[in-house]
């Protein structure tokens, strides 16, 4: 059994939590211009390290607020619990968003506000 | 394939007749210690036609139907710990085909009937047991949703019958069909072709006869990179060293994704832990297996006598090869409210699997951007009964480079296509 640092209601059992999958995937803004494949990384591709995870999870029996976690997949270690929009503090959790490979998709730069045809 | 007059004919070659009621009585006198080796244990050599990587069920049947079928017998099965020793080892070994999409209906009825036929094809005994599979209702509406599962499937030729509680009842003495219960037994429908098999046997069996072709199989040798040239594979990177080879085959349960990423190749996979237990052996009660996609819960007993459960899979991604422990509790509480006796009944192992599960809950089989790397995986939380199938149209693949009809389907660009074959609802939860 886990015990979850709920940023809102202290630590509870996992059964209390509902785990949401890879945190930080942005939807492109440009899904028009992409093409399946590119869209396909956002909506299929799924990082699935073996070691540290950028996650969310949401406490849906309790306070029912999402948060985002960097967690160990072999240990089961929490490293960081942090906020939904923000970005991880720690070095695992840092190391973890720069080196996923989500950053060099088509898909996640079609996201960035600038991208073309991100006004549509 | 294996109805019909030749049912007990051997087809395929591999496995020599080594084992016989004289070689058992020469080695009882012996105390059973000099046993011969039932496969080789050599070196890597420096290239091969094919690899395979992962030595469970899936790599070795695929490794046995390339040198026995198409002939390629220049390959090398690399096994990071030992034979079946990750999910072929770690599966509650239902066997049954009774899935509801035409795609799903083709791969795993083929399965099914190469597993009728296996103990002889391989010269070894699998204890494969057709005792038939039951999945029960909890609910009119599951019941109904059932019924009309039922119906496709049969329109694909493959047996299937709803049976009423009296009915299950009637086959399973020990059921409880009281409607009182918190999941009362509405109904259920069973495959009387399905069954179990030994797991174990399985990895060896088609081990033996993969080594008897002469198909090398290296234990111990973990994959540390694929190394690729422009967009074609030139081999592995091992903890023994590198191996050269034009085609490597990808089939592992629980690290493809890791695989993945060492080729730049992304899949749709997360991979979580499974969980299964077994009980002291009892008596004979149970000549069954029941399944309940309600309440996530699997039981069989096995010819030892240990009643076999197993329960859903974790909701977050693990590769640490243990799971949370509320997933067995919520299944047992399920269990013991159905089957009344296993209250007093003492648990003797209990243990994880990491499965890599598919957003649509159906494998990959499919080549990839890579000229001559292809990926058999996802297969989630019901590969065990898949085996010799997977194996068979792998084989095929690897071999022509191109899938075949029951291959073509499961092609990893099915997530670009949006041609997903979705067995959640229908199959995907409980296996």
């Amino acid at each position: 059994m886990l015990l979850i640092d709920c940023p809102h209601c202290g630590l509870r059992d996992e059964t209390e939590f509902a785990c949401g999958g890879e945190a930080h995937i942005a939807r492109p803004l440009a899904e028009n211009a992409i093409t399946d494949a590119e869209f396909a990384e956002y909506l299929f591709w799924r990082d699935n390290p073996k070691g540290v995870f950028l996650e969310r999870w949401c406490h849906t029996a309790g306070c029912r607020q999402w948060f985002n976690a960097a967690r160990d997949t072999v240990t089961h270690d929490f490293i960081e619990i942090y906020a939904m929009g923000s970005m991880p503090a720690s070095k695992a959790g840092k190391a973890a968003f720069a080196d996923a490979w989500r950053r060099n998709t088509a898909s996640e730069a079609a996201a960035k506000p600038s991208s073309k045809g991100g006004k549509s | 394939m294996a109805e019909g007059p030749d049912r007990g004919a051997r087809r395929l070659p591999g496995g020599k007749p080594k084992y016989s009621v004289f070689s058992l009585m020469r080695n009882a006198r012996r105390y059973h210690q000099d046993w011969q080796q039932a496969w080789r244990a050599p070196e890597p050599k420096k290239s091969y036609d094919a690899i395979i990587i992962g030595g469970g069920g899936h790599g070795l049947a695929t490794a046995y139907y390339l040198a026995a079928v198409h002939r390629i017998t220049n390959i090398a099965v690399i096994e990071k710990g030992w034979l079946g020793g990750g999910n072929t080892g770690r599966n509650t070994t239902i066997i049954r085909s009774n899935y509801m999409w035409d795609e799903s209906a083709a791969i795993y009825d083929h399965a099914l009937k190469l597993w009728e036929g296996l103990t002889q094809d391989l010269n070894f005994n699998l204890m494969f047991s057709q005792r038939g599979v039951l999945t029960i209702a909890h609910s009119w509406h599951e019941l109904r949703e059932m019924s009309r599962r039922v119906h496709a499937i049969r329109l694909n030729g493959i047996d299937s019958d709803i049976l009423t509680p009296d009915e299950i009842k009637k086959l399973v003495p020990i059921i409880n069909i009281d409607q009182s219960i918190r999941y009362p037994v509405m109904g259920g429908f069973l495959q009387r072709r399905g069954g179990t098999a030994r797991h174990d046997a399985v990895a060896w069996g088609y081990a033996r006869a993969a080594d008897d072709l002469g198909v090398d199989i290296i234990q111990n040798c973990e994959v540390t990179g694929l190394r690729r040239k422009g967009n074609q594979i030139e081999g592995v990177e091992t903890t023994k060293g590198f191996i050269k080879s034009p085609k490597v085959g990808c089939v592992v349960a629980g690290h493809c994704s890791v695989l993945g990423d060492m080729a730049d190749i992304r899949l749709p996979i997360a991979s979580r832990p499974l969980q299964a237990l077994v009980s002291e052996p009892i008596k004979p009660e149970l000549d069954t297996v029941i399944m309940s996609n309600a309440v996530h819960m699997y039981i069989s007993q096995s010819d030892k006598g240990e009643m076999v459960l197993g329960a859903g899979v974790d909701k977050y991604n693990s590769y640490a090869q243990r799971g949370s422990f509320p997933v067995p509790e919520h299944m047992i509480a399920a269990a013991v409210e159905l089957f009344p006796l296993l209250s007093r009944l003492r648990m003797l192992r209990h243990w994880g699997g990491i499965v890599d599960t598919c957003p649509d809950a159906s494998p990959i089989i499919s080549k990839t951007d890579v000229k001559g790397l292809y990926f058999n995986c996802g297969w989630g939380t019901g590969g065990f009964k898949a085996t010799p199938g997977s194996g068979h149209v792998f084989a095929d693949l690897i071999a022509n480079d191109r899938p075949n009809s029951i291959a073509a389907p499961y092609a990893l660009d099915r997530f670009q296509t949006g041609l997903l074959i979705d067995e959640h609802g229908a199959a995907g939860v409980a296996h």
